[in-house]
């Protein structure tokens, strides 16, 4: 102990530097501003929650760079797109009321590609409405497992011939015509295996084909009643041409939901699927055969030999197989494809050749607009996680941020004051150390909260402020500790330099269970906490450390110095040791306890 | 300030003492008072749950002070009724110091926001001063699953805390009781008061967990101290654990003042300059919950601690010997029998400190010839009988019996 004692100048001498050093950590930063919570500068928070059952941060973390693409890449403000505790993420948008992006964060959804069997309009819309899918621009989808793989790659061309078109709409097949068209992708592929009828054209141009698509009105609601059983609905490409009695039944009488309404629509990964288009069309879909997970990529652009917008998409792994088999299925029959975004039809393509490579560009009657929502869609709408549908929305004005940021410093500033106040008026001399202390620990938090936007992006919000003014409290208890302890020593007549040290081993004990469990009671908050108050339990802990610090580092060797001061250690009047303020004056001996058990 | 801590000083040696542990029945039924008020509250008004639990929209419309008048707020209300909007027909609104809060079912966005522009114009506010929060019905469900969640996970923490730290559960048992009576009390506040119940008051409740054990342990620790040398003190169980309490009243009352300060800070400025949010929610939680929990740890965990041990065969019996030494020590002649002709010859009255029990302060027993000890056999002698408790010594390392100092001894 004496070791340890002896040397208080050099510890404070130590524990200043390291606080120059922080200091100097906060400085590297580049602003001495604490960076403030949405709810003290204004701005809007949206938190999703997830539902999944199988809910790990992994996928959480992907999910949450997903959205965060999703609403950086609409082109707007810097969003910060946050994970929190093991369910939760949280959106939070700088500025002022951005209720349009809600939209585009809400739109939680699985992407799924199935086959569509029949589609019509519906009857609630007015017949007028083309069947032309303009997918909202914020569409985003969860896509989760793979779909089941066919894998047969073959090497058939990717280029469209026009013939079909005409052959497509010669055929009595009682779905109608697509308004968009699935084509190869105009990259060349790196595919050596091709038809010499393909390699002629080699860049050919599909979507210059079938953009010239007519786009015809209302598409004819038909059936085929031939069969009652239909199809197995485990065989999408059979029962999309033969979804049986049953199935057509429950098509025939499904009504759209009306615009507008929240209720999702359930969307099956087994099941064969009865929905509609934001257009209120409606289709009659097969179990999916592509899950949106298997998307590598979407994109969107003006394809070279053409005028026209026209989306592409990627897939990957085993799903360009079983797309290459769909497409050539799809391309023989006239079939349409469905991507499907949270129950909601996206697009419903044909196909105009087969596509063996997993390459595929969407043509039809995209605007500039529409393409980019769907390839946004489309790329960011695999997200590995459902979430509630619920979504949490807060926007904070600026006026009440204002408001909220004056209150929390008032109400820190008049906290402190108090405190030291208290301080002084109890233990006098000592209270300077209670108040230099406070104040040093208020520098420390400081740096820290500095220091912790920069490397681990915290920001101040109320609730983290008042977890620091409720700190100021647990830091001044551990005063308060010691000092009593140190009292109790001089009670017993011992002179302050032995108090000091007796005080402080006994003190240090009870100081360290209290920190202990206000520790405790933080982290247990923090992974429990629900909302802005995280920040609250955050800044508890950070204060609790601090306080064991500054207690550690500062307090103790201040009053070691202190110790050695005459004045001090004769009990001066003002110290707050004298023996009138301790209230042994008078009297030769104590009595109670301590004389009777030691 | 000196005064006080005179009567510190006084306090910790035991000149002046509050009966803390033998009142018990005094605080307990007080205590009692308090949490069927809070209990019967609690059932009869219930929580006033905020929107984070049932869902809902809640507008704040921040205005100057001398707009947040009755006339606005009946403006807002009609504003939103007018939408048209189902959700929309019977808000509540309520002023705070700087704004009008307006609370509505669940809606959707869309129904949200028509309903953010009527009320903005209704009072002539720009829209960017008027902060929504938006909750959905089953996010509240959520939210209270997971704060359930971390309650328990709490209280298993802090059981197996307590466990760890006292190795007693006599203490924890004590310590849980204290706990779960700030806990009532606490909800019982925010039922009676109707204060609204949110994530933040949550928080709070989890957080004066924490510090309601913490002073608990305070205590306990200082009973601890003072009771381990219970075996050579002339005090009861009951007795020391008022000794600690005493002890520590000052430190606790000083530590409940440090800590809350700059809790009313808060929950004056949550109050009177916001009127509404965070600050208020968790302020109000933290005073009553810390106000409660200095109360409990002081007068019902230390009496309760104090009438569990007192139980204890081994507490008991020291209990027993510490009174017989305390009414020796009064009148240390008493049990010198007067001189009378028929005096039967007894023990001797200075027996052993340890068999001298309430009753028999004179052995009126017919003389019995005291047994002699049986001589010893071979080699060695006989142990004698202890006469008083036998401790480990540091010396010797191996039991020996304690010895009092003559002057002790009183001989």
């Amino acid at each position: 102990m004496a070791k340890k004692t002896s040397r208080p100048g050099r510890t404070l001498l130590i524990f200043f530097i390291s606080v120059a050093v922080l200091y100097g950590l906060a400085a590297l930063g580049g602003t001495f501003k604490p960076q403030l919570g949405l709810d003290l500068s204004g701005g809007t928070q949206l938190t999703l929650v997830a539902t999944s059952k199988d809910v790990t941060p992994d996928k959480l973390k992907e999910a949450a760079s997903i959205i965060e693409n999703r609403v950086n890449g609409s082109g707007v403000v810097e969003a910060q797109v946050t994970t929190q505790g093991n369910r939760n993420i949280v959106v939070e948008i700088p500025g002022k009321n951005r209720q349009d992006l809600v939209d585009s964060v809400k739109r939680t959804a699985q992407l799924r590609f199935r086959l569509v069997a029949t589609s019509g309009g519906n009857p609630v819309i007015a017949s007028g409405v083309p069947a032309t899918t303009t997918p909202s621009p914020t569409a985003t989808p969860t896509g989760n497992a793979t779909g089941t793989a066919t894998p047969t790659p073959t090497g058939t061309p990717t280029s469209s011939t026009t013939p079909k078109t005409s052959e497509k709409t010669a055929t009595p097949n009682p779905r109608p015509a697509p308004d968009y068209v699935f084509g190869a992708h105009k990259k060349p592929t790196s595919k050596a295996t091709k038809k010499p009828t393909a390699s002629t054209t080699p860049t050919a141009t599909p979507t210059g084909a079938s953009t010239g698509l007519p786009t015809t009105g209302t598409p004819t609601t038909a059936a085929t009643p031939s069969t009652t059983a239909g199809a197995s609905v485990n065989d999408p490409l059979a029962w999309a041409s033969n979804p049986g009695d049953l199935w057509l039944g429950k098509f025939a009488q499904y009504v759209c939901p009306s615009k507008g309404s929240t209720s999702p629509i359930p969307d099956s990964a087994t099941e064969p699927l009865i929905t509609c288009d934001s257009d209120g069309n409606k289709y009659l879909l097969s179990k999916p055969v592509i899950e949106g997970t298997s998307l590598k990529s979407a994109s969107y652009g003006i394809p070279q030999s053409s005028t026209a917008w026209a989306v592409n998409l990627t897939l990957k792994g085993s799903a360009r197989g079983t797309f290459a088999t769909i497409s050539r299925a799809l391309f023989s029959n006239g079939g349409r494809f469905a991507i499907v975004l949270d129950g909601q039809v996206l697009s419903s393509p044909g196909f105009d050749g087969v596509i063996s490579d997993g390459t595929a560009q969407i043509t039809g009657s995209f605007t500039e607009s529409s393409a980019k929502s769907l390839s946004n869609s489309l790329k960011f709408g695999a997200l590995p996680i459902r979430f509630d549908p619920d979504v949490r929305v807060e926007v904070i004005g600026a006026t009440l941020a204002g408001d909220q940021l004056s209150a929390g410093i008032a109400a820190g500033i008049i906290g402190m004051l108090i405190v030291m106040l208290y301080c002084l008026l109890y233990y006098r001399g000592l209270g300077f150390v209670v108040i230099s202390s406070l104040v040093v620990a208020g520098a420390v938090t400081y740096a820290t909260v500095l220091v912790l936007a920069k490397a681990a992006g915290f920001t101040l919000t109320l609730p983290g402020i008042a977890g620091l003014i409720v700190a100021v409290g647990i830091t001044a208890d551990s005063f308060i500790v010691y000092f009593e302890r140190i009292r109790d020593e001089m009670r017993f007549g011992k002179s302050m330099r032995v108090a000091v040290e007796a005080g402080w081993v006994r003190a240090r004990n009870t100081c360290l269970a209290a920190d202990g469990v206000s520790l405790l009671a933080a982290v247990v908050l923090y992974i429990f906490a629900i909302g802005v108050v995280r920040g609250f339990a955050f800044a508890l802990g950070i204060s609790t450390i601090i306080d064991i610090v500054v207690f550690f580092w500062f307090t103790k060797p201040t009053v070691t110095l202190l110790a050695k001061r005459k004045y001090f250690n004769e009990g001066g009047r003002w110290s707050g040791l004298s023996p009138e303020t301790l209230g042994i004056d008078g009297r030769p001996a104590v009595q109670g306890l301590a004389g009777e058990a030691v | 300030m000196g005064k006080f801590s005179r009567l510190g000083n006084d306090l910790y040696e035991g000149r002046v003492s509050v009966n803390f542990v033998g009142r018990k029945w005094l605080w307990y039924a007080i205590s009692g008072v308090i949490v069927i008020a809070a209990a019967s509250g609690l059932l009869t008004r219930g929580l006033n749950l905020g929107i984070e639990f049932k869902g809902g929209v809640e507008y704040t419309v921040s205005l100057p002070h001398s707009q947040a008048t009755q006339a606005n707020v009946n403006k807002i209300r009609d504003a939103a009724a007018g939408t048209g909007i189902k959700q929309a027909a019977s808000p509540t609104v309520v002023t705070a110091p700087k704004a009008i809060m307006a609370t509505l079912e669940v809606m959707s966005p869309k129904d949200a926001n028509i309903v953010a522009a009527a009320i903005s114009k209704s009072v002539g506010v720009p829209i960017s001063n008027i902060s929504t929060s938006e909750v959905g019905a089953s996010w509240g469900k959520d939210v209270a699953d997971r704060a359930i969640d971390a309650l328990i996970i709490f209280l298993v923490l802090v059981m197996l805390f307590i466990w760890a730290y006292f190795r007693e559960w006599k203490m924890a048992i004590a310590a849980l009781v204290a706990l779960a009576h700030d806990l009532v009390i606490t909800v019982g506040v925010y039922a009676l008061s109707g204060f609204e119940v949110t994530p933040a008051t949550v928080t709070g409740i989890l957080t004066i967990l924490g510090f309601s054990l913490y002073d608990t342990v305070v205590v306990f620790d200082k009973i601890r101290e003072n009771t381990k040398n219970q075996s050579s003190s002339r005090r009861t169980y009951g007795e020391l654990a008022n000794l600690a309490v005493n002890q520590t009243l000052v430190r606790s009352v000083n530590t409940s003042i440090v800590a809350l300060l700059p809790v009313a800070s808060l929950l004056y400025v949550g109050v009177f300059q916001l009127g509404s949010g965070p600050l208020k929610d968790l302020a109000l939680a933290l005073f009553v919950g810390m106000a409660a929990g200095t109360y409990s740890s002081i007068f019902i965990a230390t009496p309760l601690l104090a009438q569990l041990k007192s139980r204890e065969q081994a507490i008991t019996e020291q209990d027993r010997r510490a009174k017989a030494r305390q009414r020796r020590d009064a009148d240390r002649y008493a049990s010198v029998p007067s001189f009378s002709e028929d005096l039967p010859i007894s023990e001797s009255p200075e027996g052993p400190a340890g068999e001298l029990s309430e009753g028999d302060t004179v052995a009126r027993t017919p003389f019995v010839a005291p047994s002699t000890r049986p001589s010893a056999t071979g080699s060695g002698r006989v142990v004698p009988e202890a006469k008083a408790p036998i401790e480990q010594s540091g010396s010797a390392h191996r039991p020996q019996p304690t010895r009092q100092p003559r002057s002790k001894r009183g001989k």
